[in-house]
C-alpha cells in the first residue's frame, strides 16, 4: 500500500477517526490568512491555502514551553528544586504541511540534537509527530524552495505526501509512521502504481515550472566569512529594518529562545520562549555592554547566521527553506533573496568602486 | 543539500538526560570578598554526593548557578578539581540573579548546571611555562588554575602570576595570595591601581606595565593565559606582542550573555562559534580570524 486514492467523504471521515489516536493540527482560515491549528470536536482543514501567515514550527516548538516547575515554599521538603513537568506525549499529527516547512525540521534539529547535547523538549515533541505533507500546486511569488534544497512536492522531512486528485486527494507513504497514520485514518484504498506515480510526477513538474525566482547560493561556502562580515553592503541592507522581529518570528528555521523564571506566590515555573536576535536585550551584557548593540549588526547576525555561519558549520547548505515569509511579511521590504544574491556575488576586490546593492 | 534522515538515531537513551536541569546544592558558605562587597564567593555542597562526581570539571569551565525563581547566570568555576567536597564561584553583583545570590545566606538550596564550555588547553600546557595575567574579579578561573597547577607542579615548568585590581581591598582571594607569594615555585606579581596603605609591599602600577617589567620572556614554551577586563586586555596585548609572544601562545577566556550555555539558544555567538559551548576559551590566533561581537 505505497499509494492510495482518497475521496472527498474518506479524507473527512479519516481526519475524524485520526482524532481519536492523534493530537491532529491543520491550515485553518482565521482573518484572511491561514494559520496551523490544533483540529479539535469537528473541525476539519481547510486545504485551500497556499501557505499559513506563521509556520508550523509551533507544533513541536511551542513559543512558550515550561521546562520545570518547583515551589519556593520553604516548609516543603522538595522547595527550590526543579522537576519537570508531566508531559502530554500523545501522538501529533500536523495535516497539510507544505514541503519547505516539513524541511524545516530537519533544518532545526541540526541544532537541538547536536553531538554532545540533546533538547529533550524538542526531540519528544517532534519524535511524537507525523507530518502529511500537501504537495503545492501554486507557489506564491515570494517563493523560492528550488533555490534553497526543497521543491513544491519535496518529501524530506515528511512522513506522508498529498497531492490534489480529480475528486479528494492521491497519498503516499514515505515512513513507518506515515504508513500507521493513514491506516489509522482508513485511507487504504489502493492506487495504481504507475498512475499514481505519474500523477506525483506532474503535479511537482508542473508546480516547480512556476517556481521562476532562483537564488545563488552556491559560493556562500567559499567566501572568506569575515569577508562578508565586513562587506559594505549591510549599512543598506538594515538601512530601512525597524528591527521589528516579523522575520525571526514568522521563520520556520529561526529557533532562538530565552528562558525565564514567573512565580505565582509560591508555585513557579521555569519557561523557554522564542527570541528574536533583532532584539536589542537578545545579547545585552549585565554590565551594560553590547555586542551587537546597533542595528546593523543585529540585521548583519541574522543573515550571516542563515546564509554563512550555518553554512560553516554544517556544511548542508543555507539555514532557510525558500518558504517566503519573511519576504512577504516585511514592513520595510527586505528581501532575503537580494541579501542573499549580494552576499554569493561579493567579491571585496570589486566592493570599493560601488558598495550600493543593486536592487 | 541532503537532509538528516526524518527517522531518529536507534540510541535514543541519551535523551532523558535533561541538560537544563540543574544538580541542586546547599550554600555551605559566602566569603564577602572586597571592601566595596560586591564580590561574594559562594561554596557550594551537593544535595546528592553522586553528582559532584557527574559534575567532573577543569579550570577554564563554567556553570549556570541556578536560583529558582530568579534565573540562571553563567559563572567561571572558582574552586580547582583537586579541591573535593564542594565547589567555588565568585559572583560579581550586578543584575537580577545575581543580586538575588548577594541575598542568599548559607543552608539555602539552588542549583548548579553543568560543567559547561572547554577548559584552558590542559593537555597542550603540560611541560610548559605559564604566565597568568589577571585583572579586577576576573580572577576566578585562574584562580582555579593556579590551585590545580599547584596540586601537579611537576607537570609545569615556570608558573608567573600577574595579577591586578583597582586597590588592595579590591584583590580577591587575598590569603591564598600572600601564601603563594611565600611560596618559591610560583612567581607572584600582585599589583594595585594604587594603595594608601603605606605598608603595601607589592606592586604598584597597571597590569599591562607590570606585565612589560615581570613577564617571562616569549619562547615555544611559554604560554600566556589572560583575564580582565577589556580595557586591561586592549592594553596588554601590545605589550604582549613586544615581548614576542605568538598569538598561538595567547589563551584568552570571553564571557557573552547566554541562557542555555549548550550552543542551543543562540544568542553568545561569535561568528559560526558559541563562547558557551565552543569557548569560552579561545586563543588570541583564533579570535584575530573571528568577528568582534564580544
Amino acid at each position: 500500500m505505497k499509494f492510495v486514492k482518497i475521496d472527498e467523504k474518506q479524507w473527512a471521515e479519516g481526519i475524524g477517526k485520526l482524532k481519536s489516536g492523534y493530537r491532529v493540527f491543520g491550515p485553518v482560515k482565521e482573518g484572511k490568512d491561514h494559520e496551523f491549528r490544533e483540529l479539535t470536536g469537528d473541525a476539519s482543514p481547510d486545504m485551500a491555502f497556499s501557505n499559513t501567515r506563521l509556520s508550523p514550527k509551533s507544533v513541536v516548538y511551542p513559543q512558550s514551553e515550561v521546562m520545570f516547575e518547583y515551589t519556593t515554599d520553604e516548609s516543603r521538603p522538595d522547595h527550590h528544586i526543579l522537576k519537570e513537568p508531566r508531559r502530554d506525549d500523545t501522538p501529533r499529527a500536523v495535516i497539510g504541511i507544505r514541503p519547505c516547512d516539513a524541511l524545516s525540521f530537519l533544518l532545526v534539529r541540526r541544532n537541538f540534537d547536536s553531538p554532545e547535547y540533546k533538547d529533550p523538549y524538542w526531540l519528544r515533541n517532534y519524535e511524537a509527530t507525523t507530518f502529511v505533507g500537501y504537495g503545492c500546486n501554486d507557489p506564491c511569488a515570494t517563493c523560492f524552495c528550488t533555490s534553497a534544497g526543497s521543491a513544491p512536492h519535496d518529501t524530506q522531512g515528511l512522513d506522508a505526501l498529498v497531492v490534489d486528485r480529480d475528486g479528494g486527494y492521491a497519498a503516499k507513504a514515505i515512513t513507518e509512521k506515515g504508513e500507521a497514520l493513514m491506516k489509522a485514518a482508513g485511507w487504504t484504498d489502493a492506487m495504481d502504481e504507475a498512475e499514481a506515480e505519474a500523477l506525483f510526477a506532474d503535479r511537482a513538474a508542473a508546480a516547480e515550472k512556476k517556481i521562476t525566482r532562483q537564488v545563488a547560493t552556491d559560493k556562500l561556502a567559499e567566501k572568506p566569512s569575515m569577508d562578508l562580515y565586513d562587506a559594505p553592503f549591510w549599512e543598506d541592507v538594515a538601512f530601512s529594518c525597524i528591527n521589528c522581529g516579523t522575520c525571526t518570528y514568522l521563520c520556520p528555521t529561526c529557533w532562538c529562545f530565552d528562558i525565564q523564571d514567573e512565580c505565582r506566590g509560591c508555585e513557579g515555573v521555569r519557561t523557554r520562549n522564542w527570541d528574536s536576535c533583532m532584539a536589542p536585550l537578545f545579547t545585552a551584557h549585565g554590565s551594560g555592554h553590547n555586542p551587537r548593540g546597533e542595528k546593523v549588526q543585529r540585521v548583519r547576525q541574522r543573515f550571516m547566521h542563515k546564509l554563512k555561519y550555518y553554512v560553516d558549520k554544517y556544511g548542508e547548505g543555507i539555514q532557510c527553506v525558500g518558504c517566503g515569509r519573511c519576504v512577504r511579511s516585511c514592513p520595510v521590504n527586505i528581501d532575503i533573496r537580494k541579501v542573499c544574491d549580494m552576499m554569493n556575488a561579493y567579491d571585496p576586490e570589486a566592493a570599493n568602486d560601488c558598495a550600493c546593492p543593486t536592487t | 543539500m541532503t537532509a538528516p534522515a526524518r527517522q531518529l538515531d536507534e540510541n535514543r537513551g541519551d535523551i532523558m538526560q535533561n541538560p537544563y536541569r540543574p544538580y541542586p546544592v546547599r550554600i555551605d558558605e559566602i566569603i564577602t570578598e572586597t571592601e566595596d562587597k560586591n564580590l561574594k564567593t559562594f561554596k557550594f555542597v551537593f544535595i546528592d554526593p553522586e553528582d559532584e562526581k557527574r559534575f567532573a570539571y577543569l579550570p577554564g569551565q563554567f556553570a549556570e548557578l541556578s536560583v529558582a525563581g530568579k534565573g540562571e547566570i553563567p559563572i567561571g568555576i572558582a574552586s580547582s578539581p583537586t579541591e573535593k567536597g564542594f565547589v567555588k564561584f565568585t559572583v560579581n553583583k550586578v543584575g537580577l540573579v545575581s543580586s538575588h545570590l548577594h541575598a542568599m545566606k548559607a543552608g539555602d538550596v539552588m542549583g548548579i548546571r553543568g560543567p559547561l564550555g572547554h577548559p584552558y588547553p590542559w593537555e597542550a600546557l603540560k611541560g610548559k611555562n605559564v604566565v597568568i595575567i589577571g585583572g579586577g574579579f576576573a580572577f576566578t578561573t585562574l584562580r582555579s588554575s593556579i590551585i590545580y597547577m599547584l596540586e601537579h607542579r611537576d607537570q609545569f615548568g615556570q608558573i608567573n602570576v600577574i595579577y591586578g585590581a583597582r586597590t588592595p581591598g579590591m584583590l580577591l582571594y587575598v590569603d591564598e595570595l600572600k601564601a603563594w607569594e611565600a611560596r618559591d615555585d610560583i612567581g607572584m606579581h600582585i599589583t594595585v591601581d594604587g594603595a594608601k596603605d603605606p605598608d603595601w609591599k607589592y606592586n604598584v602600577g597597571f597590569v599591562p606595565t607590570i606585565t612589560e617589567q615581570k613577564a617571562p620572556p616569549a619562547d615555544e614554551n611559554t604560554y600566556a593565559i589572560i583575564c580582565g577586563p577589556p580595557i586591561m586586555i586592549k592594553f596588554t596585548q601590545p605589550v604582549l606582542d613586544k615581548l614576542g609572544y605568538g598569538h598561538d601562545r595567547i589563551i584568552m577566556s570571553l564571557e557573552n550573555r547566554m541562557k542555555c550555555g549548550i550552543g542551543m539558544c543562540g544568542r553568545c555567538n561569535i561568528g559560526k562559534d558559541f563562547v558557551c559551548k565552543d569557548g569560552p576559551v579561545f586563543t588570541l590566533a583564533q579570535l584575530n580570524g573571528m568577528p568582534k561581537e564580544y
